[in-house]
């Protein structure tokens, strides 16, 4: 088995705010440990609001307030040397950051600069990491792009002036060209079309074959998981619920919001509607006592009221954290509402 | 039939300098459709990322001008000038709903100031009273209430029930078209099902017309009565929803259909398409052709 490239350990991060004088907090990462290894694609998942980009942005070391990281270690182990981005100085990130390990932020016009034309971008990113500057420095991008079957004008062109699935493409290759390590990325494809969303995806999983890169790979569409990551995390307010090599994730899920998760997606041809969870997503501000998942879970019993499940090994490379996981049950096609969501 | 909505011979050039020297782009070439007042429906606009769909959603709601061709609303034209009372009048008709509950609303204002502007805006007056009446209907009409929603910043609701007051707000000037820009692509599996139910039940329960743009095959099978697809900027195919994504016809439909990603090979890291079919549909963009009828009331573009 590969070696591990990152191990995060007991993280939490809080949004720790002031509104008009009442203090908030939201703990929107409270306390998650998994590793990533060598090499391979990790998938995360979740829905809206779950703390999927606030986990990211801790892994990717782009911490900013009201983001804190209050509890835990993040530790990589690059080529470089180990780091742990928890608490590491900006310097010492700045030292990692796009040669070691890189970011694509969710919404790829965040990245790219309005005004700034696209070449500019690269050279502000990747000229200094990459040690390479003036026509040596263009060349190695342009031909970096045309993996990427991106033309060289690209460069002197604005964000605007490109289709959604182009400027994909450039934040892709922004991410990759100085050949990372750790590459993160945010929603790459969610808002692209069916078409362009499989090109963008044979894209990352060939560039990182290449280089031999991990990824962490973030979406809520289940369906993208189940065709690119070799394991699946899912994360329900907060926590990791369960991990696992992608195919038990989806044929035989030991946690029953991940059932619930696999067996919701909506496919061609649905006439009537899939069995949906009742509920809504809890407030992290303010969250359930015991397991968080326990208000919309069909099998929630008294113990998971009071008791937060903790994360159980149930099968290789499969962990869950459920009291109830032997009584789940898949519910892969079901096409009308069976099993633990009946 | 009275029309509601006439989209006749549309076409959109943008001009730039920038990119390949001057150039200019086609975002829309000869878009032909319209929407009846009496029979309201959810029409929906699939297509490649790029393809104009966003850009006639925009001429739609008169926040862009057509380079060639003419819209009417209630037979009357659209337009991005004329006088202010004139242009509220409009917006009170066509509404806009946006794609991303999380970026539509500012973390720090609460939620209930967006729907008070928009009230205080249509309604044009500052009685508090009315004002709270309207914003409680238009919330009702979504599965909320303002007693629910008031005093809440967006961080303390659920993406569904953002996206909710974010249809909520289109809806209080009661208007008969709303225009729905990928109001589901950010959201996950179940909150994307409760969202396409709910403009279901405006078409069904208020008698809202919503153009729904999508990228979401599925969806648009479910809760369409005809959609369109578009791809460089021209309609390749447009029809019932269900006989055309039964059996798409058009090679670009036909590539569209069978790029969707199955989750019933899950692990195995499929990702090809056949090339045949990527070339197939590759090789029309550029060419004009026209849209011919078939026997089944779908109609698609033929070449040559
Ligand atoms: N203001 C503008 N100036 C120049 N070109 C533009 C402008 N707005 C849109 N375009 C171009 O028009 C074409 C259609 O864009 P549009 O945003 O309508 O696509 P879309 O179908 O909504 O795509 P997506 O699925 O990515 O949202 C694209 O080539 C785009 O680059
Ligand atoms: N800048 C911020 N300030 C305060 N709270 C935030 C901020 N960004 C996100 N949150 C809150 O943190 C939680 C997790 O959000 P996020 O990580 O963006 O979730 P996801 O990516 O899974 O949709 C949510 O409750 C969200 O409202
Ligand atoms: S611990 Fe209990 S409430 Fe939580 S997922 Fe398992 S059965 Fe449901
Ligand atoms: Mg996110
Ligand atoms: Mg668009």
């Amino acid at each position: 088995m590969a070696e591990d490239i990152v191990r995060v350990e007991n993280l939490k991060a809080y949004y720790q705010m002031n509104y008009f004088g009442v203090r908030r907090e939201v703990r929107a990462v409270d306390g998650i440990t998994m590793t990533v290894r060598k090499g391979e694609v990790y998938g995360i998942a979740g829905e809206s609001s779950s703390g999927k980009t606030s986990f990211i942005k801790v892994l990717a070391a782009a911490i900013r307030p009201p983001l804190r990281v209050v509890e835990g270690s993040v530790k990589f182990d690059f080529k470089n040397g180990p780091i742990d981005v928890a608490t590491a100085t900006p310097k010492q990130i700045e030292a990692v950051r796009w040669k070691h390990l890189s970011y694509i932020m969710q919404g790829s016009m965040s990245v790219l600069n309005p005004v700034r034309r696209i070449g500019k971008t690269f050279h502000d990113f990747a000229s200094r990491p990459m040690g390479l500057t003036g026509k040596a420095f263009e060349d190695r991008v342009i031909a970096h792009l045309a993996r990427l079957k991106l033309p060289a004008d690209v460069l002197k062109a604005y964000p605007h002036e490109l289709s959604g699935g182009m400027r994909q493409r450039v934040t892709i290759g922004l991410a990759t060209v100085c050949h990372p390590e750790f590459i993160i990325a945010d929603e790459p494809t969610t808002a692209l079309d069916v078409v362009v969303q499989k090109e963008v995806l044979s894209l990352i999983r060939d560039i990182q074959k290449e280089m031999n890169a991990a990824v962490v790979f973030v979406t809520h569409d289940m369906s993208v998981h189940a065709n690119v990551a070799d394991r699946v995390g899912i994360i329900y307010a907060g926590r990791l619920v369960e991990e696992g090599p992608t195919r038990d994730m989806f044929f035989a899920p030991k946690h029953p919001y991940t059932a619930h998760l696999v067996a919701s997606l909506p496919r061609i041809g649905d006439v009537k509607q899939r069995p949906a969870l009742e509920g809504r997503p809890p407030n992290l501000a303010d969250p359930p006592q015991g397991c968080r998942f326990h208000p919309r879970c069909p099998l929630a019993v008294d113990k998971c009221r009071q008791e937060v499940p903790p994360m159980e090994q149930v099968g290789p490379d499969h962990r869950t954290a459920c009291w109830r996981w032997q009584d789940v049950k898949p519910l892969v096609g079901a096409s009308a509402p069976s099993g633990v969501m009946a | 039939m009275t029309t509601l909505l006439d989209v006749r011979d549309v076409s959109k050039r943008f001009t730039m300098g920038g990119i390949f020297g001057r150039k200019t782009v086609d975002a829309v070439m000869d878009a032909n459709f319209s929407l009846s007042a009496e029979n309201p429906e959810i029409f929906t606009i699939i297509g490649e990322s790029g393809s104009g769909k966003t850009t006639l959603a925009r001429m739609i709601l008169g926040l862009e001008d057509p380079s060639e061709g003419e819209i009417l609303f209630r037979g009357k034209r659209v337009s991005r000038h004329g006088g202010r009372a004139e242009k509220l009048a409009f917006m009170s008709q066509v509404q806009p709903v946006f794609q991303n509950p999380f970026e539509a609303f500012n973390p720090l204002k609460k939620i209930e100031r967006y729907l008070e502007s928009t009230a205080r805006r249509f309604l044009q007056t500052r009685d508090k009273a009315v004002i709270d009446r309207a914003m409680d209907e238009a919330l009702q009409k979504v599965g909320l209430s303002l007693k629910e929603v008031r005093g809440r910043f967006p961080h303390e609701m659920s993406g569904g029930q953002l996206q909710r007051c974010a249809i909520a707000r289109a809806l209080i000037p009661n208007p008969p078209l709303l225009i729905a820009d990928e109001p589901v692509s950010m959201v996950d599996a179940s909150l994307r099902m409760s969202i396409v139910n709910l403009l279901k039940s405006l078409r069904d329960d208020l008698k809202v017309s919503v153009i729904y743009i999508t990228h979401d095959l599925a969806t648009a099978y479910y809760i369409s009565n005809r959609l369109i697809i578009m791809q460089r900027g021209r309609i390749v195919e447009m029809g019932d929803a269900r006989t055309v994504l039964d059996n798409p016809q058009h090679p670009y439909s036909k590539l569209l259909k069978a790029s969707v990603l199955s989750t019933d090979d899950a692990g195995d890291g499929k990702l090809a398409t056949d090339p045949g079919m990527v070339k197939a549909a590759g090789d029309l963009v550029g060419q004009a052709g026209k849209l011919v009828a078939r026997p089944d009331g779908r109609e698609v573009r033929v070449y040559g």
